[in-house]
């Protein structure tokens, strides 16, 4: 039965199997705004629906119960989950669907590699090899992930000592175990690649966490590209192939965007390798000095940003993964909102890599009601904190730390920073002065132009939400 | 010989394309678009498929049930997930041109110089 893959069979296969990929190109190219993203969303989302029902039609198998059965309790799963899972709990959804990706493909090559072989491959077994491996250090990474991610792990990386000679153990069973399997093929040499391989992504994944996140996943995502092109390979897939591509291409752009971001080579955060000891060139100058007394209560302290607020003119809100971790997007929101009726204008500044995934922050706010017009990227921004009024940082470190600029040899050394410290005053609502992921000092919190209202910043900036409504003016 | 050559060209030709447009995705969007090419990346339930063109015995036919099942929970679910976020999207001034700045190449931040505050 000659029928696996799409590869052109009969002329119309060819040109059903290349529309598909057309459509998926097109999705990709006009996915650059929210209302077209959706179009496009819906139409790759048709096309491989479509994809999946000519295959399984094509190739006769819709007399066999089990794969309906199987594709429908996976629709079914795949649905219920993604609905039923809040905001909040995105971020790990994504990382095990991504998992999920990465399993199909290597049991898929693990079954034809293990199988006599129904249609070899012009490479041998190479590409079903590759797929294996790639696939289940996704698969294994994945679950990691979506653990820290959902706070079941701890979210600072766990390092052991004797980590390194593991992993390069487990490294080193793995090749060889590809060695062998290219040579010759078999499901022992298959399961134990497998297992090398899932042990390969433990270990990988496992010594990176917090503020590193989101290059981890996006490097997860890359994988699992891979493994579904390699897959593709295997099965004759031009379909498999080309979306295997686009996947892989797309983490890959992203990952390297966020070490970008982060001034990190991209090696040296997927091995988990934290930068040594600061080394003090002088930081971005900013005035230090005692910006409160300490004598100041907290509702002397909250009157204070109240009234600097008022007097804004433009304010730029700073959201950082604190935000989220405090569940405070609404809040801000509404905050945003007030100051808006009020007549000040306010934008927010989103930091490539404040959160845990990429654009992270962008999806958080979009969900809490505000206008995506607002939010606006740390290029589009930098420039207008020095014209700031006032600059609202909410759960946000790293990524408004001047000393990112002036010391050496730090986590975040070189690292492309909010300007938050430019504007007239900055109006800190952390949950406390300790320093972020990165275990830098922020001088932000010491400036003389700095209000700092430490805390719940849920609690915080509703309660500044209700200074506004008591006592200003009629809307 | 020519089918690897196929193949693999295939690959590079999306990996290009792809790259080109990838890089022109606004960060706004860098979320919806890890989660709708996570969903693509389910397109592998097709492999599952496949395998049971040729008949298996039972342990296999297992395993590809399960890949299938998880390709399919990839395929769809990254899909719903996607439409979900992508729905919070709002733009009051909506049928206004578009209100972002034109967006550059998605290189990440500029970098920024020494002492220029």
């Amino acid at each position: 039965m000659e029928c696996l893959g799409l590869l052109s069979n009969t002329p119309l296969q060819v040109i059903a199997e290349w529309s598909l990929i057309l459509v998926l190109l097109a999705g990709i190219r006009w996915f650059r705004e929210p209302r077209a993203a959706r179009r496009s969303n819906l139409a790759i989302g048709i096309g491989l629906v479509v994809g999946v029902v000519l295959v399984t039609w094509q190739a006769g198998l819709t007399r066999y119960p089990i794969v309906a059965l199987a594709l429908v309790v996976g629709t079914a799963l795949g649905v219920v989950v993604s609905q039923k899972v809040n905001m909040l709990g995105i971020p790990s959804l994504i990382a095990l669907q991504n998992g999920t990706g990465g399993l199909a493909a290597a049991v898929v090559s693990l079954i034809e590699m293990a199988g006599p072989s129904t249609q070899p491959t012009p490479l041998g077994s190479l590409p079903a090899i590759v797929a294996l491996t790639v696939g289940t250090v996704t698969f294994s990474g994945s679950l990691v992930a979506c653990g820290r991610l959902s706070g079941i792990l701890a979210a600072k990386p766990t390092r052991r000592r004797g980590h390194y000679p593991l992993l390069s153990s487990v490294l080193t069973i793995g090749v060889v175990t590809m060695v062998v399997g290219i040579l010759a093929p078999s499901a022992a040499s298959g399961l134990v690649l497998a297992c090398a391989g899932m042990g390969a992504g433990i270990l990988a994944s496992i010594r990176v966490g917090g503020a590193d996140m989101p290059v981890l996943i996006s490097a997860l995502n890359t994988t699992s590209g891979l493994a579904g092109a390699f897959t593709g390979i295997v099965m004759h897939s031009n379909l498999l192939i080309a979306c295997g591509a686009a996947v892989a291409s797309s983490g890959f752009v992203l990952t390297a965007a966020m070490c970008r971001a982060m001034n990190r080579r991209m090696l040296a955060v997927l091995i988990g390798h934290m930068p040594g000891t600061a080394k003090d060139h002088g930081s971005e100058p900013v005035e230090q000095g005692p910006s409160q007394p300490a004598a100041l209560s907290r509702e002397q302290v909250l009157s204070r940003a109240a009234a600097t607020l008022r007097q804004a003119q433009r304010i730029i809100i700073v959201p950082g993964y604190g935000m989220a971790l405090a569940q405070a997007q609404s809040e801000v929101a509404n905050l945003a909102r007030r100051l808006e009726s009020m007549g000040h204008e306010v934008t927010f500044a989103i930091h490539p890599v404040a959160g845990r995934m990429p654009g992270h922050m962008y999806v958080l706010l979009a969900e809490a009601g505000v206008d995506y017009s607002k939010m606006l990227d740390i290029d589009s921004v930098n420039d207008h904190f020095r014209t700031a009024d006032v600059a609202f940082v909410v759960g946000a470190c790293d990524v408004v730390n001047p000393a990112a600029t002036g010391k050496e040899g730090t986590p975040i050394s070189g690292m492309p920073i909010l300007m938050a410290h430019q504007a007239k005053t900055v109006i800190v609502c952390n949950l406390d002065m300790r320093p972020g992921y990165s275990g830098v000092e922020n001088p932000l919190y010491t400036m003389a132009n700095t209000l700092l209202l430490l805390g719940d910043a849920k609690a915080t900036v509703e309660a500044l939400r209700n200074l506004f409504s008591e006592t200003s003016e009629v809307v | 010989m020519s089918e690897l050559l196929l193949l693999s060209g295939v690959f590079v030709f999306v990996l290009l394309v792809g790259r080109y447009w990838i890089r022109r995705i606004p960060p706004l969007l860098h979320t919806p678009l890890m989660s709708m090419t996570n969903a693509v990346s389910g397109i592998t339930v097709v492999g599952a498929i496949l395998l049971f063109a040729s008949p298996m015995h039972g342990a296999n036919q297992l395993l590809a049930a399960v890949a299938a099942v998880a390709g399919a929970f990839n395929l769809i679910g990254g899909l719903v997930v996607t439409s979900r976020m992508l729905a919070t999207f709002r733009n009051s001034r909506q049928g206004e041109p578009d209100t972002q700045p034109p967006h550059r190449e998605n290189d990440g931040p500029a970098p920024r110089q020494e002492g220029s505050a």
